[in-house]
């Protein structure tokens, strides 16, 4: 199958920086990239190459925190998922919103249920459980407990 | 120093898929800032989709919200699906379409009647709920259900529409594309909703970029984003049908995207029905075994835009993580460009043209002064005062004449 120009572009231009790429078919690419390099990426993918931000996802996994950030390109139905991986222990990466408004809120939200830093973030206050919420307590990691689960 | 009133309104909003409250910092009559209060309501439907499996997650997502109850499990599917590498049959696809559109249909009526109302038509709106509940027949008809249509499953469908039923669909979908008629004869043609609504609530187009809005509110921009041309799922790529856009992102090019986008939803139903004579009754699974392990990034165009589904499997019969965006997660950060600089009278309509489900408002918006926290208005009189602008205009229209 016919790699995608924007593909190649994209290894061309950050190869010291791209991890690995899986290509699932035309209309679905992952891209694994080392998690400094986040703002150069998403800034190219955003300013020049017409991508729009859908949301991004988090994860906890047994390799630590990852963030798949997904962009699509509307004029050729592509979802491209930028991927990285945050240590275990002090998960943090570089906000997003200073360069566009859409990822304000996820990022919002990613800090608070799951504890991911984002450095310059022009406001981390909690955006679902504010002021019924417990600080330093993250729901949506793996090894959260509920009240009933910890009665069991 | 100038006053500053506060307005809040909400938070509850059972139409949508979250409660929330805006605050409007107001100047006088001019709104000067809008701030945004979530959570009332928080059911964490991601983390509980964890705990269930992927026959049950179905009917979870189809809870999200009620008035597009089916575009999540349509997502829901397409990412499934994605992972497990299954395609339905055709004649599943189409009647996965047909629901869609008819949901597309019983919303922006909806839409529209709502809108109606906080402009003071409300002919308009018991025309357009009126107009509604043949659709919602419809849906009983052929789901069992007027709501939460529990029609979609893992490669296919769990219901079948029976070609006895054919006629009886085509007959009310040409019942509505004439009251459609109607009603959009009635709305582009009233120099009072033009008052109201043209120049009202701008977005531009870099604002929609900027945000990475969807759906009419971007469509009515200039953008023309529509997951169902974009990246066909279904029956969309089967049939003809087109984007409609409008250039100048105000609230009167929101109405005017949907109304038209209703036509183009009856088409597609009236194409889908053809297919389904063609296939073969009762043609509506296709067995799977089990889900692999995978990701899968499922999306589905709702009333309100693109709904966005993500599903990590790790091989086993739940999700390992579930990541769900609605429309609204990104349509409603809008208002901090649309809001800012309209009068109060503007205000509902303005945050009414995203299409956030506004039936509360009434009940919930009170007036409050900033500083010493004293009740000025409630939702009522702050409607009543939109509805006695067009009232104002409308005479002033007369007299021109």
């Amino acid at each position: 199958m016919e790699n995608d120009p924007i593909i190649e572009k994209l290894k061309e231009e950050f190869k010291p920086d791209i991890v690995e790429v899986t290509v699932k078919n035309q209309k679905r690419v992952t891209v694994t990239i080392r998690p400094v390099a986040i703002l150069n990426v998403a800034g190219y993918l955003y300013k020049s190459a017409g991508f729009r931000f859908i949301i991004a996802s988090a994860v906890h996994t047994r390799r630590g925190f990852e963030i798949h950030y997904h962009f699509s390109r509307d004029s050729s139905g592509l979802i491209l998922n930028l991927h990285v991986i945050l240590d275990r222990n002090n998960p943090e990466i570089e906000s997003l919103s200073n360069m566009f408004n859409a990822t304000n809120w996820i990022e919002r939200e990613m800090h608070e249920l799951f504890g991911i830093n984002f450095l310059n973030h022009p406001n981390q206050d909690k955006l679902i459980s504010e002021g019924n919420w417990a600080e330093g307590v993250y729901p949506y990691r793996k090894d959260f407990k509920s009240v009933t689960e910890d009665k069991k | 120093m100038s006053r500053k009133t506060l307005i809040p309104i909400g938070p509850y909003h059972p139409l949508q898929e979250e409660p929330e409250l805006f605050k409007l910092y107001c100047d006088g009559e001019i709104v000067k800032d809008i701030q945004w209060v979530t959570g009332y309501n928080h059911r964490s439907i991601e983390k509980l989709s964890e705990s269930k499996t992927y026959e049950q997650v179905f009917f979870l997502v189809e809870r999200i919200c009620g008035i597009c109850s089916t575009s999540h499990p349509f997502a829901f599917a397409n990412a499934v699906e994605e992972i497990a590498g299954i395609e339905p049959t055709d004649r599943a696809k189409y009647i996965r379409s047909i629901i869609g559109e008819l949901e597309r249909i019983h919303s922006h009526l909806l839409w529209v009647g709502l809108a109606g109302h906080f402009l003071g038509y409300n002919t308009v709106f018991m025309w357009a709920w009126k107009y509604r509940e043949p659709v919602l027949d419809l849906f009983e008809m052929i789901t069992g259900n007027r709501n939460s249509y529990a029609m979609f499953k893992v490669g296919g469908v769990r219901r079948d529409i029976e070609s006895h039923k054919i006629a009886a669909i085509r007959k009310i979908m040409s019942d509505v594309k004439h009251k459609t008629d109607l009603l959009t004869g009635a709305v582009m043609d009233d120099p009072v909703i033009h008052a109201r609504t043209k120049g009202v609530g701008i977005l531009t187009r870099q604002d929609v970029i900027d945000y990475a809005a969807v759906g009419p509110t971007a469509r009515a921009s200039g953008v023309a984003i529509d997951v169902r041309k974009d990246d066909p799922y279904a029956a969309y790529p089967l049939v003809n049908w087109k984007v409609i856009t409008a250039e100048a992102g105000d609230v009167f090019a929101k109405a005017q995207v949907r109304l038209l986008e209703m036509y183009e939803s009856i088409s597609i139903i009236e194409q889908c029905l053809n297919g389904l004579e063609k296939t073969k009754e009762g043609d509506i699974t296709v067995k799977i075994n089990e889900i692999p392990e995978g990701t899968g990034n499922g999306r589905a165009e709702a009333p309100r835009g693109e709904v966005f589904h993500f599903v990590v499997s790790d091989g086993s019969n739940s999700p390992a993580r579930h990541k769900i965006r609605a429309p609204s997660y990104v349509n409603i950060a809008t208002f901090k460009k649309s809001c800012i600089g309209q009068t109060i009278s503007d205000a509902t309509i303005t945050l009414a043209g995203v299409d956030p489900c506004y039936c509360c408002t009434e009940r919930m918006a009170v007036v409050y002064d900033a500083n010493s926290g004293k009740r000025i208005m409630n939702a009522r009189e702050l409607i009543d005062r939109s509805i006695s602008r067009s009232l104002d205009l409308r005479k002033e229209i007369n007299s021109n004449k």
